[in-house]
């Protein structure tokens, strides 16, 4: 990385694995070509993803560091770059600046049971510390994963959710916004999660990730649950457009989401008024 | 600092010199008023401007700047375009060498970025003080009326000669290379001095804050809330005038083009404005600042505060341009930083 010219370049990679997730997600498996080994990433964090002659824009990584060189990004269909991308194929190659930010507390959180807060695709970069705990899995207390979606048709890595579920060393509950036909479990918002999980509020570190509707909601929850300032966390969407705090479109306030975030804990944003 | 002494009526002669060896950008007048442009021969710069319409920032950093350039197909192929051309920028406020010292600070810390610094060190910095001050300006107030570093030479109008400091070894060069060597005599120097001294006073009588600088941060801590953010947005155009003349203001935005064979393409960077609708806005949607008002008090916290904390320097040099292009008129720092300070001095803490 130190050795570019430019903040502004970008590594290439190659498209190793497609994987379609819902009507709108795709999962992209990614390898570096040209020399450069492995991202380097630690959970929570973002590239820069570029679709030459498109343009680049802000991905979260989805997958553990703990699980080899390749990294996976899990993309919406939205815009211009991500649209694009969504058309193109194994063996193509994108652009990959990063990663950037800070990541989710996995030290801090060593000894600490992990209840993760998903709203749809808010799963895409908690899947990258709830494997990352799996894969430590002696390091850290009970996994709680609260996962709320719209509707079923929604719910990403399905596959991912019955292996989770069967699990003894983690708990899921899941819940989709209105009944669906096919659909027999937990019907309403991702707030109805929190009365069906007996939670230890003292040595639970809550990480919550989705749209930001949902923010205010499940802070009200996890607040109401004597879970501490500290240990609510959460990873808020800006507009990243240079990752390295330069072009100034993700600022909240006076402060640089791509530099100083995108994970915050509530106690450093609870004064920031264009935070949640 | 070493000064020389440039005859008033040498100064055209010199500028014929120096523009046969090196592209220099000068302040032309235009129909009343004043722009930075390339200069096609020495007669054409006028030293006496109040202020220009936009700064000579635009010469550092483009209003829009390659900074890839890409082949397409099976072997993509990626370059950072860094090229530089030298160039002079002959007759610079202290003020806006201010804001460019402020764009240094930006672009240096952290993560470098090469495109801007190339072009910065490629850039010789003439500075001049002042005659005139604009109706809108208050740089004196800003602490912005000189400036210790950020030039190469800087001139101060003495009557019939300029005193010209010299700020580096690159400036001290081009005065030997064009044979400018006689040093300034004491009475000179003397007055230029007082040349300077006077400068503090230049701007209009009413065109000053009426507290101490170094409130400024604190008092917008306290002013979030205050009316008068709203007030003055329901009259916002979100048109970014205030961003575009500003001669800090550095955000950009990131585009794209491929040539019409498909083979190549250039990344590059154009400027944008934090006043715009969809400054803030990401792709699904959400805009997290959607509201005028919350644009317009944006801005203002990054002038006074929010970049104040991050780089130790204010981010507003007073020069006046946003007062005066606002159309709407809602724009000048002056009258909200001075409301803001009346309506809260009762409750100021400095912590």
């Amino acid at each position: 990385m130190n050795d570019k010219k430019s903040i502004y370049q970008p590594d290439i990679a190659q498209i190793v694995r497609i994987k379609k997730l819902t009507e709108k997600e795709k999962l992209f498996e990614l390898s570096f070509i040209n020399g450069r080994e492995h991202l380097g990433h630690l959970p929570g964090q973002f590239v820069e993803l570029s679709v030459f002659g498109v343009g680049e824009a802000p991905i979260s990584v989805s997958s553990s560091p703990t699980r080899g060189n390749n990294f996976e990004l899990a993309v919406r269909k939205v815009g211009n770059v991500t649209g694009v991308l969504h058309r193109m194929k194994v063996g193509d190659k994108v652009g990959i600046r990063g990663p950037f930010g800070n990541h989710f507390p996995i030290e801090e959180s060593e000894g600490k049971d992990l209840l993760f807060v998903a709203g749809g695709i808010g799963l895409v970069p908690l899947r990258s510390f709830i494997y990352y705990a799996l894969d430590n899995r002696y390091k850290y207390g009970r996994i709680i994963v609260f996962f709320g979606c719209k509707t079923s048709g929604e719910q990403l890595f399905t596959d991912e959710l019955r292996e989770w579920e069967k699990r003894q060393d983690m708990e899921l509950v899941e819940t989709i916004d209105k009944p669906c036909p096919g659909w027999e479990g937990n019907v309403g918002v991702i707030t109805t999660c929190f009365p069906k999980v007996e939670i230890n509020a003292d040595k639970t570190v809550c990480l919550i990730v989705g749209p930001p509707v949902m923010y205010k909601f499940c802070l009200m929850e996890a607040k109401s649950r004597g879970i501490p300032d500290d240990n609510i966390i959460f990873s808020l969407e800006r507009r990243m457009k240079c990752g390295v705090g330069k072009c100034g479109h993700c600022q909240i306030n006076g402060v640089y989401v791509c530099q100083d975030g995108p994970v915050f804990r509530y106690s450093q944003i609870r004064d920031l008024k264009e935070a949640i | 600092m070493e000064m020389r002494v440039l005859a008033k009526s040498e100064l055209s002669f010199l500028l014929d010199k120096i523009l046969a060896d090196i592209p220099m950008v000068g302040v032309k007048e235009r129909e009343g008023k004043y722009i930075y442009d390339y200069m096609g021969s020495g007669e054409e710069t006028c030293l006496d401007f109040d202020v220009t319409v936009q700064s000579p920032k635009r010469f550092i950093l483009p209003p829009q700047e390659v900074i890839l350039q890409f082949s397409l197909g099976e072997k993509i192929q990626v370059e950072p375009y860094l090229k530089a051309n030298p160039q002079i920028i002959w007759g610079v406020h202290p003020y806006d060498i201010k804001a460019i010292n402020f764009l240094d600070k930006v672009f240096q810390s952290e993560n470098m970025d090469e495109h801007y610094l190339a072009k910065r060190r490629s850039t010789v910095i003439v500075g001049i003080d002042p005659l005139r001050a604009s109706e809108k300006s208050f740089w004196a107030s800003m602490e912005a009326d000189k400036v210790d570093e950020g030039f190469d030479l800087f001139l101060t109008d003495i009557g019939e000669d300029y005193v010209i400091t010299i700020g580096t070894e690159r400036g001290r060069k081009i005065l030997d290379k064009y044979g400018i060597l006689t040093s300034a005599t004491s009475s000179q120097v003397k007055a230029r001095d007082s040349a300077k001294a006077k400068l503090k006073d230049l701007c209009n009588p009413g065109r000053k804050l009426n507290f101490p600088l170094k409130l400024l941060p604190y008092i917008l801590m306290r002013g979030e809330e205050e009316e008068i953010w709203k007030e003055k947005a329901e009259k916002c155009l979100s048109c970014g005038s205030c961003n575009l003349v500003c001669p800090t203001c550095y955000c950009f935005d990131v585009q794209e083009e491929v040539s019409e064979n498909l083979k190549e393409g250039r990344r590059y960077r154009v400027w944008d404005g934090c006043l715009l609708e969809d400054f803030a806005k990401v792709a699904t949607g959400e805009n997290f600042r959607g509201e005028r008002y919350q644009r317009f008090r944006h801005r203002f916290y990054r002038k006074g505060l929010y970049l104040k904390k991050k780089y130790g320097e204010f981010a507003c040099v007073g020069c006046g341009r946003c007062a005066s292009a606002c159309l709407p008129d809602i724009a000048d720092p002056v009258e909200i930083f001075n409301t803001l300070y009346d309506s809260l001095k009762g409750v100021l803490t400095y912590e």
